[in-house]
């Protein structure tokens, strides 16, 4: 089938309406099973994973016999024991795809390579015993002086090869440094962004099940394709004895992309034990072992004329990196498109510390990317005394901007006007601090939006059976973002069936593979694999119809076929769809369709998804406290799939925008490797009170050089640039600029002005 | 997590038998903090003593005109009583400032004043901490220091005690009832009850081994305005940066009293009465306030992180001061 199949305008189109989620009632009754509740035969036992006391050295010696002897205990692992494993390997994979399914050993070696690595496995008949036997293994350590301090090390950075999903490290276009020492407007600025941790609700979790040579894993996992490979490759065996069970999963933000401890440690006690292992990352341990974004020091410079036009662009990045696995974030990326210049620099270096690695935070590039850029684009707006929206019509590219092809679809200009509209934005006064009610002083500000369009290969099968009920399968997930909804949409405005008629199946290793949750590319992945999968499914329909003798379109001719109101039509004759498979096919009939990774229409457009936010904030004169009273955010992103999920989509990322401004940050203890504030009591997320008026719009817009549907992906688009507003707005509503991430409050005390007198209390 | 034995306290006797009579032996209330500690080993104990069934659940008027409220009292409880409401608004205020509703729901009276100190290097079991394992140092002298004490600390020990309510009881004058495991009773101002850490940080109150906190008395509740005002880098859900619980009483356009104390500062919640003093018989001025918060401050001490707490308690105390002595 060819995906550029448009979606054709007959019978009910779900597709864009607001469906509520096909699984709603299944979560909030508590039936929607996760990973670390599924039950098995046979008695499980539980796994708890003791980490590391240092950041970088060895065990010396370990001692477990007293855990051992304690009731209940079944089995004690380290890396003495440990069944053999592959070695990790280099720390740059040869092929990008491979750092998704390489071998991730556990307990393999002494070497101890970040703080709270696990250096031992306790299996007991109940999690207490077994966290309890862990608490009495004596270990020794040969603790070497590690490097943890981004700043400290800043002489040792390196070009990677390349960036995280294969861009190119640097790019270079005209002759920046020229045109910024010859301008007489610039902006050049450091902002430094923190260590951040996704923190999904539902922890990282196993349960392991043996039957001969074929393991069966519950897990938590975003793709399920990449987490069987690496668990094969991880225990040596073939891909094919790896079924994975990955039905609901509680957000994953890109932290369940590859497998953790937990998985390889349960698969491995589990064939030791020959018995079920369940194994759960505690809320601590995630903060060391499911990975985080890293910490980066970002040079933005910026040249232009009196106009606002700009001259130049630089954007450098410097992050750290784990020095046992290179995880270069895309963070200087998105510059190369989203604003015209003559002259540019984008580049990535890196520093290596004793951490792990990195993963895939969402927006992994724009989200601290454009916490640095859409500052310092509002920094350059007031130095020129320009609107930030009037600074960006002015710079708004024809093409591609380095790549010198056009946009698929660019709505960023009707984006913000529109907001502007909404929001009110022409109540702003450019001069900062002038707006105050009361003791609170009132701010507004903007920033742009862009991320990445994306489509991965993917299949899907779908069947109907002699009654006419659909199935459909596929190793995709829904991390909580409403993919079981817009498959069954998709599929029922296909088949002119109700999106309940249609029995969406997701996350299980022995449906058709997917590219998975990730890089907001799911929906439009997924979904264009199953609209092929029930296209050809009604080409075998309308084909058995013609074919079978007793059909009431025996002979007819098929060009003429629709399926809408769970009839089929052909010509002038209609049949109820149940009826005729009845009739036709009492067996049931079968089809699959795939869709091929983005080719021609990625390499000959550039195809981004974009928007603007908006933000109100107040900022309290006396404490520096700030709180978002107003958060507006217009959406161009192609089709919307279905507006109420999208919605939550981006309120979700505008959120994330909160928080990465005003509070999220992992604080890396330089002494000793450690993330201080490793819980949710001191790794501060936005609470309901922190996000009180949230608005999305989305524009009208269909992209056809991005899928048969028209659409973009929108899991990460909302964090792309909101946290760059609101650090703006607070820029506007108090004077002070803060470069450094989070903007907490007492980084903006200083510049607020002393208190003077009490009647203003009054006010 | 260390096997324990357990027993719910149907009576006070029981309660005190089990405290007295077993080694390492511990009460426990609503369990909101103690739970967490023992999950991770921090707090270890061989017997926990329910004693949630005990009849300290009441919330009575004493013979003075003030209150007697039972330390099983749920802050939730406490927070919507009407007198309390209507009386002692600062401590309702701070009720509900503290933690989150489900929370309150759990956590009692007693418990909410000996809760311990969320200093992070305390919670790590691999990082030094001497207040959990004495003589092991202090991480956080030297370390991460942002949430910690500006007043009344020392180079063993920066941690604060993170309670809210007991900063509202301690501007209200308040004490705690106990009982020891004799069935002796004495009343503990509540600005006594906590030590300051000196050199031995672990020793955090001075109740004796096994002795209950059984109540807290209020005195007659105070002419004036009161307010609990709490800073802090999110809207809810987050320990103080620093607090302030205020009563001011203008009188004409005079003070005729004011009281506040302090939280998210020290070990323990921290009032200074000389500073109260220097406002008797004034006129309201933000200049006034501004002297009042620098006497408060005069010995505070910043450990590099938690510097910006010195200036913002100062400006908080003014904020609420003024906050304090409007009118209507």
């Amino acid at each position: 089938m060819s995906n550029s199949t448009p979606i054709a305008d007959t019978g009910k189109n779900w597709i864009g309406q607001p469906v509520d989620r096909v699984d709603g009632a299944l979560k909030v009754t508590g039936q929607a099973v996760y990973a670390y509740e599924h039950r098995t035969d046979g008695p499980v036992a539980y796994g708890y994973i003791l980490g590391a006391g240092i950041a970088r050295g060895r065990v010396s010696a370990i001692d477990t016999a007293q855990a051992e002897a304690m009731p209940g205990v079944l089995r004690v692992m380290t890396y003495k024991n440990a069944p053999t494993q592959p070695a990790f390997g280099p720390a740059v994979t040869p092929a990008v795809r491979e750092v998704f399914t390489r071998p991730r050993p556990v307990l393999s070696t002494d070497r101890v390579r970040y703080y709270d690595e696990p250096v031992a496995l306790v299996v007991a008949e109940t999690f207490e015993a077994a966290r309890g036997a862990a608490r009495v293994i004596a270990i020794d350590y040969e603790d070497e002086r590690g490097a943890y301090d981004l700043s400290r090390h800043l002489a040792d950075a390196y070009a990677p090869q390349r960036t995280n999903a294969g861009f190119q490290t640097d790019s270079l276009v005209g002759d920046f440094e020229a045109a910024f020492a010859d301008s007489a407007v610039k902006v050049d600025t450091i902002y430094t962004t923190p260590y951040e941790h996704h923190n999904p609700m539902e922890p990282h979790a196993t349960l392991a099940a043996w039957s001969g040579d074929e393991v069966t894993i519950y897990t938590s996992a975003q793709t399920l394709a990449n987490f069987r490979a690496g668990i094969a490759n991880t225990l040596q065996i073939p891909p094919d004895k790896v079924h994975l069970v990955s039905r609901f999963i509680g957000g994953g933000f890109g932290s369940k992309l590859i497998v953790h401890a937990d998985t390889i440690l349960a698969a491995l006690a589990a064939r030791d034990l020959q018995r079920p292992v369940k194994i759960a990352l505690t809320r601590q341990q995630m903060f060391a072992n499911a990975g985080h974004r890293a910490k980066m020091i970002q040079s933005v410079r910026l040249s232009a004329n009196r106009e606002g036009k700009l001259t130049g662009i630089a954007h450098d990045v410097c992050s750290a990196t784990s020095r046992f696995e290179e995880f270069c974030e895309q963070t200087a990326v998105f510059a190369r498109s989203l604003y015209a210049a003559p002259n540019r620099i984008t580049r990535h270096r890196l520093v290596s510390v004793d951490t792990n690695r990195g993963e895939w935070m969402r927006s992994p590039g724009e989200a601290p990317g454009m916490l640095a850029f859409e500052c310092a684009m509002d920094e350059l707006a007031d130095q020129i005394g320009i609107d930030p929206i009037q600074l960006r019509i002015r710079n708004e590219p024809e093409v591609d901007p380095e790549r010198n092809v056009p946009f698929s679809t660019r709505n960023l200009v009707a984006c913000m006007q529109e907001g502007a509209r909404r929001f009110g934005w022409e109540q702003r006064q450019a001069k900062p601090g002038t707006v105050r009610q009361g003791r609170k002083l009132i701010g507004l500000g903007m920033a742009a939006a862009i991320r990445p369009n994306y489509l991965g290969a993917s299949a899907a099968r779908i069947s109907i059976d002699g009654n006419g009920q659909v199935k459909v399968q596929l190793d995709m997930t829904d991390i909580g973002t409403g993919t079981y909804t817009i498959l069954a949409q998709i599929a029922a405005t296909s088949l002119g069936l109700p999106p309940s008629a249609i029995d969406v199946q997701l996350g299980d290793s022995h449906f058709p593979r997917t590219a998975g949750s990730g890089g907001s590319w799911g929906a439009a992945s997924a979904g264009s694999a199953v609209h092929n999968a029930c296209e050809a499914l009604k080409q075998k329909i309308a084909k058995v119809s013609q074919e079978v003798r007793g059909s009431p379109f025996y002979g007819s001719n098929p060009d003429r076929t629709e399926f809408t109101n769970g009839e089929i039509r052909i010509g002038d004759r209609s049949e109820n769809l149940a009826n005729l498979i009845n009739r036709v096919a009492p067996q049931g009939l079968d089809a699959q369709g795939a869709v091929e990774a983005a080719g021609e229409n990625y390499r000959n457009y550039s195809q981004h998804a974009y928007g603007a936010h908006f933000v109100e904030i107040e900022v309290d004169l006396d404490t520096a406290e700030m709180r978002v009273s107003r958060m507006l955010s217009v959406i161009g992103a192609g089709r919307i799939l279905n507006p109420k999920t999208a919605r939550s989509q981006i309120i979700g990322g505008m959120v994330w925008g909160i928080g990465a401004a005003l509070m999220e940050e992992s604080v890396l203890d330089p002494r000793y490797g450690h993330f201080v504030n490793h819980d949710l009591a001191e790794y501060h997320v936005p609470v309901n009170a922190d996000v009180p008026d949230l608005d999305v719009v989305f524009l009208e817009e269909s992209d056809g050089n991005a899928n048969v549907f028209g659409s973009k992906g929108i899991g990460e688009l909302g964090v792309c640039g909101a946290g760059a507003a609101v650090a703006n707005a607070i820029f506007n509503a108090t004077g002070v600029r803060v470069r450094e991430f989070p903007v907490t409050l007492d980084k903006v005390l200083p510049g607020l002005p002393v208190q003077t007198s009490s009647g203003a209390n009054r006010s | 997590m260390k096997p324990f034995t357990y027993q719910r306290a149907g009576e006070l006797r029981d309660a005190m038998a089990g405290v007295a009579g077993t080694p390492n032996a511990k009460f426990i209330s609503g369990g909101t903090n103690l739970l967490d500690l023992m999950k991770l080993e921090i707090e270890r104990p061989a017997h926990l003593i329910d004693i949630n069934h005990l009849p300290f659940n009441g919330i009575e008027e004493t013979a003075e005109g003030g209150l007697r409220i039972g330390a099983q009292v749920r802050n939730s409880t406490l927070a919507a009583d009407s007198r309390i409401r209507s009386n002692y608004p600062v401590l309702a205020q701070a009720l509900l400032a503290g933690a989150s509703a489900q929370i309150r729901n759990k956590a009692s009276t007693g418990g909410n004043l000996l809760q311990r100190t969320r200093c992070y290097y305390f919670y790590d079991r691999n990082m030094p901490c001497n207040k959990r394992k004495p003589g092991s140092g202090c991480a956080a002298l030297h370390g991460f220091n942002r949430m910690h004490a500006v007043l009344g600390s020392s180079d063993a020990c920066i941690a604060v005690h993170p309670s809210d309510m007991a900063v509202a009881m301690l501007v209200l004058d308040a004490s705690v009832e106990t009982m020891d495991t004799e069935g002796v009773t004495r009343q503990i101002p509540v600005g006594d009850l906590h030590r300051l850490p000196g050199s031995t940080p672990d020793v955090e109150t001075q109740l004796k081994l096994g002795e209950m906190i059984t109540a807290v008395i209020l005195p007659p509740g105070q002419p004036g305005r009161q307010l609990y005002r709490k800073v802090r880098d999110r809207a809810s859900y987050a320990f103080a940066l620093v607090s302030v619980a205020a009563i001011v009483h203008v009188a004409g356009d005079t003070i005729a009293g004011a009281r506040f104390a302090l939280g998210g500062v020290a070990a323990k919640p921290w009032r200074v009465p000389e500073a109260e003093a220097i406002l008797l018989g004034e006129k309201v001025s933000t200049e006034m306030f501004e002297r009042a918060a620098d006497i408060a401050l005069a010995n505070a001490v910043g450990r590099g992180g938690n510097d910006f707490k010195i200036p913002l308690a100062k400006r908080t105390i003014q904020q609420a001061l003024a906050a304090a002595s409007q009118r209507g």
